[in-house]
């Protein structure tokens, strides 16, 4: 070979390397804190302080991560390096956590942010600086505002989804209505009302014959009772805290009255409210979920509790297995993970923006027919639940999921 | 005998310049973030020497800074947001405010010595975020969500990002309030102060009016406060009751301690030590960090007894004696 041909080869070789070069870079577009092996993802959580119970569900994103590093290596080849930092549930601390995550470790995202007041303290903050706040752990409503705050994302329903899916359940199932409503007065309490009647439409008025309000400093709300039965309703729409909820659940068994019960998934619990107000006396109370409760039996021989009891043993063994932000955890991480999958190699902010604002999802762990679905103009991931009503002991579904589209 | 009551104290030019050649400097050589974490440390000090007006050199005992500092903090908040005031402008009417209500607490609080007082101070402390939270309230606090605060943008001739534009501000308030701190305590006033704390029963016998110096302490304590929560307002551009827990008390009580009850400079030190050490904790283990918070600040107390400040002039005797002998 003589040498001008070598050199001819050599050339050629290395114009197709730049080529090559030139056009993976073209495939690959990297935000802050990507490279071909790494995705770093921010969060915040009160691992201490007096939320610190909510901290499990830190802990099982984090054991969740772990399992898809080991079994897939990550996500498309990369490994996700989860830093999640204590914010102790104060808005200060979450701010100087987040500036952290955003400016020193240079995270792609934060993902997860727990709590209304810490990641209010954040929301302006994130949207000026354009880093996605993806499915933020709180059931606020304003998370769903894509015109005013194009990078923030809710992910559970809100309080106000929630009221609107009992509206819709009432509309389907039960004829000639009369509701009659009991809420606290304060932006919980009106976010539901307002989603139900946002539902009911022209006919809010004419269909809830009752709004009775309570101060959460009031002793009891028997009055408020009295009067709700009197309007002469056939649909009670229980949307107060669990102390308050329970007193509404006994009064109502004492005057006899016999309406369908229809109770916000706050006060949701046997162990703080059906017990307290008796369990006799709680029987039929209808409620909404969206994911499967962890401690029903019926659904431990299903493939997808096997799976997630298997993830539990293996990745996160002193997890409590019978609560529900360890499941809430791993179904939120596995959205986080589509999200991923589905920006590819072009992992830029705008492009995890995009590609969160258009899911269709199916998770196994969540109630059959509840999607996880968003839009460019949709930013509420979970919009459809499942009826079930308390039988006393635990809780059987009751006709077909609801949906507000 | 406290040396201040005898000894005419005067600035230690040499080493306040030195400050603040420094201070001045040190904004342009850090990244955004460790500006803004430098701006919280100087505000946690001003709440610091606030706290140490009433306890370090009064002797009057409070768990419930964390109120004032939240009664600062929505003032301006409140200001600016429901009136449209500019945020400048808030910051001393925040202190006013405090100064006011530490005035009205004062007086009551007359009657309390020593742990009732903690006592009364804590109940006041944990009061403050359910009163935000009341619904009574809500239209004016915005309840759970808080409120939040926007900062104007860096005037335009000025070469400055926000973290350096608000860390300048906030340098030149602390060395303001500091300023002024040293002065009343190198006056009449301070003196009358001091002598309350050490033993009332003398300085009232002096004809030192208890009551009134007791009172007027708290106010300006207060004031200093105050002053820290509106800028902790503008700085973190939000306020939630969650915000002002007990939790914070405790924290500037530690940080008093820390830097040195009863010495003027020894809150900055307090201040970097509550903002750093929590997140050196944490950096060690996220589930243990408040154990490992714990066996620091027992390390601190055991190496330094009398704070920051009192290792420093330890260190400065040490060094003066061994001078003097070989000199």
């Amino acid at each position: 070979m003589n040498t001008g041909r070598k050199i001819a080869i050599t050339f050629a070789a290395v114009a197709a390397m730049g080529m090559a070069a030139t056009t993976a870079m073209a495939e690959k577009m990297y935000g802050p804190g990507v490279t071909d092996t790494s995705i770093k993802i921010g969060n915040t959580m009160p691992y201490s302080g007096p939320a610190a119970a909510y901290s499990q569900i830190g802990k099982s994103i984090n054991a969740y991560f772990n399992k898809i590093n080991k079994e897939n290596g990550g996500v498309n080849g990369r490994k996700i390096e989860f830093i999640s930092l204590d914010d102790g549930y104060s808005p200060p601390k979450t701010k100087e956590q987040t500036r952290k995550l955003v400016e020193q470790d240079e995270v792609l995202l934060v993902f997860q942010g727990l709590g209304t007041p810490t990641q209010s303290a954040v929301h302006a903050y994130m949207n000026q600086k354009k880093v996605p706040q993806l499915f933020v752990a709180t059931g606020a409503t304003k998370w769903g505002d894509p015109e005013n705050y194009p990078w923030t994302m809710g992910w559970q329903p809100s309080y106000q989804t929630e009221g609107q899916l009992f509206g819709t359940y009432v509309l389907k199932n039960v004829k000639d209505p009369k509701i009659a409503i009991l809420y606290q007065n304060d932006d919980y309490g009106k976010d539901y009302v307002k989603g139900m009647k946002d539902v009911l439409g022209d006919k809010a008025s004419e269909l809830i014959v009752a709004e009775e309000s309570y101060e959460v400093t009031d002793p009891t709300i028997n009055s408020q009772i009295i009067k709700l039965k009197d309007s002469g309703a056939n649909v009670f729409f229980n949307v107060a805290t669990p102390k308050f909820a329970a007193q509404a659940i006994k009064k109502i068994y004492e005057l006899n009255w016999k309406p369908v019960h229809l109770n916000n998934s706050v006060s949701n619990s046997v162990g703080a409210v059906y017990k307290p107000a008796g369990l006799e006396e709680s029987k039929g109370i209808i409620s909404l979920q969206y994911f499967q409760d962890v401690t029903d039996p019926s659904i431990y021989d299903t493939e997808p509790y096997k799976k997630w009891k298997k993830f539990m043993e293996e990745y996160y063994p002193d997890g409590d297995q019978s609560s529900s932000f360890t499941a809430y955890g791993y179904l939120v991480a596995q959205t986080m993970e589509q999200v991923l999958k589905q920006a590819g190699d072009n992992l830029t902010r705008e492009n995890v923006m995009k590609e969160a604002a258009n899911l269709d999802l199916e998770l196994d762990m969540m109630l059959p027919g509840v999607k996880i679905q968003t839009g460019p103009d949709d930013y509420f991931p979970i919009e459809a639940m499942m009826p079930i009503a308390f039988d006393g002991e635990k809780f059987v579904p009751v006709g077909e999921v609801v949906s507000v589209n | 005998m406290d040396p201040r009551l005898t000894v005419g104290a005067r600035i230690p030019i040499k080493w306040v310049t030195l400050f603040v050649v420094i201070g001045v400097i040190l904004p342009f050589f850090m990244d955004g973030y460790t500006t803004f974490q430098a701006t919280l440390v100087m505000i946690y000090a001003i709440a610091i020497l606030g706290l140490n007006l009433l306890t370090g050199f009064n002797g009057q005992f409070s768990l419930g800074h964390s109120a004032f500092y939240a009664i600062g903090a929505y003032t301006a908040a409140i200001l600016y947001f429901h009136y449209g005031w500019p945020v400048y402008a808030t910051i001393p009417v925040g202190g006013i405010v405090c100064f006011v209500a530490g005035f009205l607490f004062g007086l009551p609080a007359l009657r309390l010595e020593g742990l009732y007082l903690a006592l009364a101070t804590f109940a006041l402390g944990i009061a403050i975020p359910q009163i935000l939270k009341s619904s009574h309230l809500e239209e004016l606090t915005g309840g759970v969500q808080g409120l939040d605060v926007f900062r104007p943008a860096v005037p335009e001739m000025l070469p400055l990002t926000m973290d350096q534009w608000w860390y300048l501000i906030v340098f030149v308030i602390m060395l303001f309030m500091f300023w002024v701190a040293w002065n009343l305590i190198n006056s009449r006033t301070g003196r009358a102060m001091m002598a309350i704390r050490d033993n009332s029963i003398a300085a009232k016998s002096m004809g030192v009016s208890t009551s009134l110096y007791k009172s007027l302490t708290f106010g300006v304590s207060a004031f200093y406060t105050g002053v820290a929560g509106s800028l902790s307002a503008i700085i973190i551009e939000f306020v939630a009751p969650d915000s002002f827990t007990f939790q914070l008390s405790i924290l500037l009580f530690i940080g008093m301690v820390v830097g040195g009850t009863g010495s003027i400079w020894g809150a900055l030190f307090g201040g970097l030590f509550i903002l750093i050490i929590p997140n050196f904790a944490e950096e060690i283990s996220t589930g243990l960090s408040y154990a490992i918070f714990g066996i620091i600040l027992i390390l601190i107390i055991y190496v330094m007894p009398s704070g920051f400040t009192g290792l420093v002039n330890l260190i400065r005797t040490k060094i003066r004696g061994r001078i003097g002998t070989t000199g």
